[in-house]
Formats: C-alpha cells, structure tokens, sequence
C-alpha cells in the first residue's frame, strides 16, 4: 500500500485520523506527548484558565436538513469549548472560497453564523477570507477558532473517567451524519430528518454546578459515540461497558442504517454531549439534563469499568457481549 | 452481499415503487418479482430492488412459535 | 409491525439460547456451524450471538464475502480500469477498501481516478445516462442475492438504449462450493446455516443434494438475532434427533422453488463458469458471467486494458479463513500487521470479511 497518500480516512476522525496525528502532525508541532487529545487546550495565563481551540468545516454538502456549513462551523467550535467547562467567549472566522461560490448563498451561510453566535452567546470578533481559482476548494471551507475562560477549578478531561462513573448522552444518536448522508448522490433517500446541531454550552452549565462529580465532556463528533468512547477509554485507561437498549435512537435513524447497513455507533453526532458522571450524582445529572431544551430525551448509556484498561465493550439488544472499536476509516454504506 | 430490508409499499407505478421502513422511504424496482404487490405489502429491497414479498402470516406465525419460548420456559 | 424488531426480542433469543444449552449439554465433541453469507458474519458478531451459546456449539465462517473469494486479479483489474481517463467507477461500498497486488479504489481515488459508491446499481445506470462522455464501470460482485439485481440493471440499460454502462462481473453461486466444502476431509462441518436472501433467489430446494449427499443438516436462516439463534437450534435438533434434511427457518421470506422470476432475470442475462474460488482453487459451474447476448455491456469485452501482474501477499491467510479452517485470531497476521487500516487481504476490509467482523466487533 502507497503509505506517502493522505486518505479520505485520515480526516475522518478514527484510527487513521488518530496515527496521523500521534505519528506526525502532533510530535513535529509540539513537544507534548500524543496522548490526552481533548478537543481543545487548557492553558493559564496569569492565574487565568483558558480555553483555545480551532476546528475547519469541510462538510458536503454544504446545505443539509436542519442547517448549514455555517452553524457547524459555530456551533462545533463552541462545543469543543464548552467540552472542557470553559464559557465560550470570542470566536475567530478564516473563510476560503472557491471562485465562482454563489455570494446569496455565502451570504446565507453567514447569516446563519451570526444567528448561531448570538444564540450560543459569543462574539465573532476576527476573520479572513481568501478566495482561491475554481477547482482548488470545494464551494466553501471555513476554520474558527474560539477562546474561552475557565471561571472554576475543575479538571475536566478525557483521561478523568473513574471505575464506577455512568456514562450520559443527551439524546438521539446518528441524527447529523444521517442527515447529511441521506442526500449524497448515489444513496437517494427519502427522510424526514434534521440534523442536530445546536450549541452545547448552556447545557453544559447547567451540568458543571455538579462539580467534581463531572469527570468528562465530550460530544461524539466524527467517528460517532463508538470512537469517542475508545479514546476516553485509552486516554483514562479504564473499561467502558455500553448498554445498546439504553441508546437514544430515532426510527429513521435506524430506518436508514438498515438500509446503508451502517451503524449508528459510528455516525456523527453535532448536537450530543457524552458526560462521565460520578455514581452516586448520576440520576441526578440526568433530571437536570432532561429539564434542558437539549436533554429531552437523555439518558445513561453505559458504565466505566475497572477492568480491560482501553476496552470498550457493548451488551447487545439481545443480551450478547461484542467489542467496540475505533472507526478505522470511514464507515462507508454496503450492501452486505 | 445480502443485506435486504423489510419495507412497505406506499407507492406503485409500473415497475417502480417506493417502499418505506420507519419513516425512511426509497425507491425500489419490482421488476425481480413475478407476484403482484399492492399498496402496504411488505417487501424485502436489496440494492434498490424488491427480492421478494414478506409473507406477513408466516411471519406471525414465525413470531408465535419463537415466542412460546418464554411463555414454556423458566427464565433466569 | 415492521418485521425487524420483532425479530430482535430478548426473550426471544435468551429463551432459545437456553433450549440450545439444554439439548446440546454434556457433548464430548462440540457440533460446528458453517455460515456461508458475510451478513451472517456480521449480524453474529454485532448481536454478540457467540457469547451466548453454549461451549458445545461453535459457529464458523465459510467463504460468504464473494469479495473475499475472489482472487486479487480482480482487484487489479478494477485499479486498472479506474486509471482509463474518461472512467467513472461505480460500486457498491464494501469493495473500496478491498487491496489488489498494490493498490485499492480507495488509494486510486486518492490520486484522481473517478470512483463513486452508490446504493444500487440503477444508480450506476443513471450515473452513464448524465455522463454520456464517460463510459461508466459498474463492479458486479456478489452471490445471487445481488446477481439479479445486476441483470435487471443491464436489463434496465439496454432498454433505455444506454451504451456507456458496463459491469465488470464476478458473480459466483453459493451452493456448490458448500459441497466440495463438506467433502473436505480436514473440514468438520456438522451443519450449514443457510443463507436467507440468496435462498430467497434459488430457494431451499438447491440444497437438498448437498443435505442428503453428505448427510449435514441445512437450515435456512434469516439475518436477525431471532432468526439466527432459532436457525441454531433447529440445527440443534437435527443433530441430536440423527436428521440431516434441509428446513427452513426464514420461512416469512424462503419458498422452497425461490423466486422464479429473478431466476429467469438470471438466466436471460448470465451463464454460469467454472470460477476461482481464493483458498479453494477452481469450483466448475461456480461463477456467473455475462452471456454472448450482452456482451455490449460485458467491460471484459468491452474494454481492454493491461493490468499489473498478478501478486498475492505472503502469509495471507484468507484463503484458510474463507474455508473455515483457521479463525482470524488464529492467523498471525490479524491485529498485528493486518489491520484495517493497512490490511493484507480482502479479509480484513470487505465490509463482510470475516477478519473485519473480527477485528472490530469479536476482541
């Protein structure tokens, strides 16, 4: 196999995106070591915790149900702030746009970034824009980068999960990566779905009044809810037991797996939060998250466990026990 | 090479229909099948084509007999 | 209702996990079940049914990944052809993974070649009528399940007058590699779980010689966990009450004559070769290839190309696997230096091998 090309399936977010990261990206730029990957960095300066992180949006195709390249663009950089109990602050926009773009539809986008910005209550306060000769990008691809204050001690982090913690999700599973695949030329189906994407952060307040008793924050963006709960396994060294009848699954979610033979395990979520919560807080946090516009329909999904450090296993709908592992690229439809 | 999904008829023109499984619907073709399907059978769509008809009392029939499983035995 | 749940109910499957242990308690050898369909594969290992059965019952994979089964020339013949400027490839998603002697569709689209998935393969048919600059290559791989689906596609061209669709076929049939199977005296096969969906094309009856030649019982199976622990213990019961005949547990779906129109689809479409078959060598009558009527549609005859030399990887041992004689933990390889994101063989990357089912659902 030709290891010099860069696969579709190094930005997918699962164990190609992982060994490109630990094996190149991450030891030529910084001198950290490659584990303990949350999705944004905590540094201090001058006493004051702060959260930094940045993200590109690539998403095709660029309008799907339920929103736009634009609010993923927000929304996504928002999450990963709030991931980490900071309050997002400030947000930066580098736009690249490929000539011949459509300005009513970029104008659409932007509205929709502005919308998305007020709602999750931060500030767009610099950007760029390049346009670049048709061909070289695909309509339009946007990076933001956001910073946000830590305004508590707290350590919340991928490799804070502790044996005995409950493992919630804030609702359906597989919601936006279904909406967006649905539409793809060559698949053709017809369903009534949005995707989820929505800001995190509000709930995520409500959620950090528990304090230490919030270990972990992650949402299941790429890759799914499978991928991030293999990297918190391994970034914790601890055993996750899923429970599959506990997951929050819309029928046309599942309807449409069926039919793709995918698994909703492994579609991408932009609107879910995965909280690794203390036992004894656990139901607690789930009445809290319930009250929230964004926790309806939540729900404990799984434990972590003692044993197994790094693995993750599921007790099936039926009762049986498999393995989950990491999306090694990406999960494509089959017929199989 | 076999995943196939039980989907009912909701339309029929021709040789073309569209089936539908929890909400999610798709078009598939009828023309590998020599039976009559009418609006609300079940069908099972295999790369965008209808295989075969679901027999639905045969079904219930199936369910029936699997289900006297729990109703017979001791469950732990 | 909607005919899938249902068959996924708990006490379902418990109860009749507890039937199994029951019959097959105290067994000094265990039985050993050969699936033969990849969907069968999957559906085992993503319900976890193996950690539910009784050590007396062992489930084994047969050469279900038609992918899988054919040997790397094919592969490389698809490579070859995504090179051709002007070439739309279009497949199912389960082979772009799949590595040929030095590459797969996957790198290939990485360089530039036009590869496209799709769903079915009418949307290959439509992808040649909205490209007709382009000559649109559609690889036809599969058991006879999908095989019918890919005559009616070519059905479906030449009645639109379509002449820029092709189909690179590698079609093969399942019952008769499951007799030379059976006759393998180092293969211990004690029963067959039937598939559901090419059963529904042939039927139940296609495997009545093998039932009685070789004394195994057959039983045709659907693809829920329902399905699959109740086709298990109707295998059960064969074995301990001394039958060996064909029954059919998918019966909402299965007739015992198949789906006789589809058979004719077939038959006006493709003829029936004596195919390579990886692991197992050349299986007569085993394989499906466009007949003389359509060449026109045939990218074999269609379309030359020169393809690379043909190179299979040392220390693959899917051939083993696919014949059930080594399970993908018992290969060196697995986990190690075949994995799915740098694998070996097909095995380890068709979305129905067995080593992929393995690696992501069985550690």
């Amino acid at each position: 196999m030709n290891k010099d090309l860069i696969l579709l399936g190094h930005g997918s977010g699962g164990k190609l995106s992982h060994q490109l990261l630990d094996d190149l990206i991450i030891p030529t730029l910084s001198g950290t070591p490659a584990t303990g990957q949350n999705d944004a960095a905590v540094v201090t300066h001058n006493g004051q915790r702060l959260a930094f992180t940045t993200d590109s949006y690539v998403v095709d195709p660029i309008f799907f149900s339920g929103g736009n390249i634009g609010d993923l663009a927000i929304n996504g950089t928002v999450n990963d702030l709030a991931m980490m109990g900071a309050r997002p602050l400030y947000i930066s926009v580098g736009l690249i746009l490929e000539e011949g773009f459509s300005r009513t539809a970029l104008a659409e986008i932007l509205g929709s970034m502005r919308r998305a910005a007020d709602q999750a209550q931060v500030r767009i306060v610099t950007g760029d824009t390049k346009v670049v000769a048709r061909g070289s990008a695909d309509k339009i691809f946007i990076n933001t980068s956001g910073i946000g204050v830590l305004e508590h001690n707290l350590e919340i982090s991928g490799s804070k999960a502790k044996p005995g913690d409950r493992i919630l999700i804030n609702g359906t599973i597989g919601d936006h990566g279904i909406a967006v695949l649905a539409r793809r030329e060559g698949l053709e189906l017809d369903i009534d779905l949005r995707s989820d994407c929505a800001p995190l952060n509000g709930l995520v307040e409500e959620l950090i009044a528990e304090g230490e008793l919030i270990h972990v924050l992650r949402d299941p963006t790429r890759g799914g809810v499978a991928t991030t709960m293999k990297e918190i396994a391994i970034q914790s060294q601890v055993g996750i037991t899923l429970t599959e009848s506990a997951l929050p699954l819309k029928g046309a979610v599942k309807g449409a797996c069926a039919i793709l033979g995918l698994d909703p395990l492994y579609v991408a979520n932009e609107g879910k939060l995965l909280a690794f919560v203390a036992p004894q807080a656990a139901e607690r946090v789930l009445e809290r998250m319930r009250r929230h516009p964004l926790g309806k329909e939540a729900a404990i999904i799984g434990e972590v466990t003692a044993s197994g450090p790094g693995r993750v296993q599921m007790e099936t709908e039926v009762g049986g026990m498999r393995s989950v592992e990491m999306l090694a690229g990406e999960q494509l439809p089959r017929i199989c | 090479m076999c995943l196939g999904v039980p989907m009912r008829v909701v339309s029929i023109i021709g040789d073309d229909a569209v089936a539908e499984i929890d909400g999610v619907k798709r078009e598939a073709s009828l023309m590998l099948l020599g039976e009559e399907v009418r609006m609300g059978d079940f069908v099972i769509v295999h790369a965008g084509f209808a295989i075969s008809k679901l027999d639905e009392e045969e079904a219930q029939e199936t369910l029936r007999l699997m289900r006297e499983v729990f109703t017979a035995e001791d469950m732990q | 209702m909607n005919y899938m749940d249902e068959f996924r109910d708990r006490r379902v499957v418990l109860g009749l996990a507890e039937r199994i242990r029951k019959m097959a308690a105290g067994r000094s050898e265990p039985m050993t079940f050969m699936e033969v369909c990849g969907t069968h594969t999957m559906a085992i290992y993503q319900y976890g049914i193996r950690s539910l059965l009784p050590r007396e019952v062992r489930l084994i994979s047969g050469p279900g990944c038609p992918v899988c089964v054919t040997p790397n020339g094919y592969m490389d013949k698809t490579v070859a052809y995504s090179r051709l400027p002007g070439t739309i490839i279009a497949t199912f998603g389960d082979m772009v993974r799949v590595p040929g002697s030095s590459s797969s569709l996957m790198e290939e689209r990485a360089k530039g070649a036009d590869v496209r998935i799709v769903y079915s393969p009418l949307a290959a048919v439509d992808l040649a009528a909205v490209n007709p600059g382009k000559r649109v290559i559609f690889l036809g791989v599969g058991f006879e399940t999908t095989a019918p689906t890919i005559a009616g596609s070519i059905l479906a061209a030449h009645a639109r007058g379509i002449e820029n669709y092709f189909v690179l076929a590698a079609h093969k049939t399942i019952p008769i590699p499951m007799q030379v199977l059976s006759a393998d005296p180092e293969l211990r096969i004690d029963g067959y779980i039937c598939p559901a969906h090419v059963s529904a094309i042939i039927g139940a009856n296609a495997y009545r010689s093998l039932a009685s030649e070789q004394h195994v019982p057959c039983v045709v199976t659907g693809f829920e966990p329902a399905d699959i622990m109740q086709g298990v213990e109707m295998l059960v019961r064969q074995m301990v009450e001394g039958r060996s005949e064909v029954e059919i547990e998918y019966s909402r779906v299965v007739k015992w004559e198949g789906n006789r129109k589809a058979q004719e689809v077939l038959a006006e479409v493709f003829t029936p070769y004596d195919a390579e078959w990886r692991g197992i060598g050349v299986i007569p009558g085993s394989g499906l290839e466009i007949n003389a009527k359509y060449a026109a549609f045939d990218a074999e005859k269609m379309i030359p190309v020169n393809v690379e030399e043909l190179r299979e990887h040392k220390g693959c041992m899917c051939g083993e696997i696919l014949k059930g004689k080594v399970t993908p933990f018992e290969c060196p390889l697995f986990a190690v230096d075949c994995t799915p994101e740098s694998p070996v063989g097909a095995c380890m990357v068709s979305s129905e091998g067995t080593c992929a089912a393995a690696y992501k659902y069985g550690r």
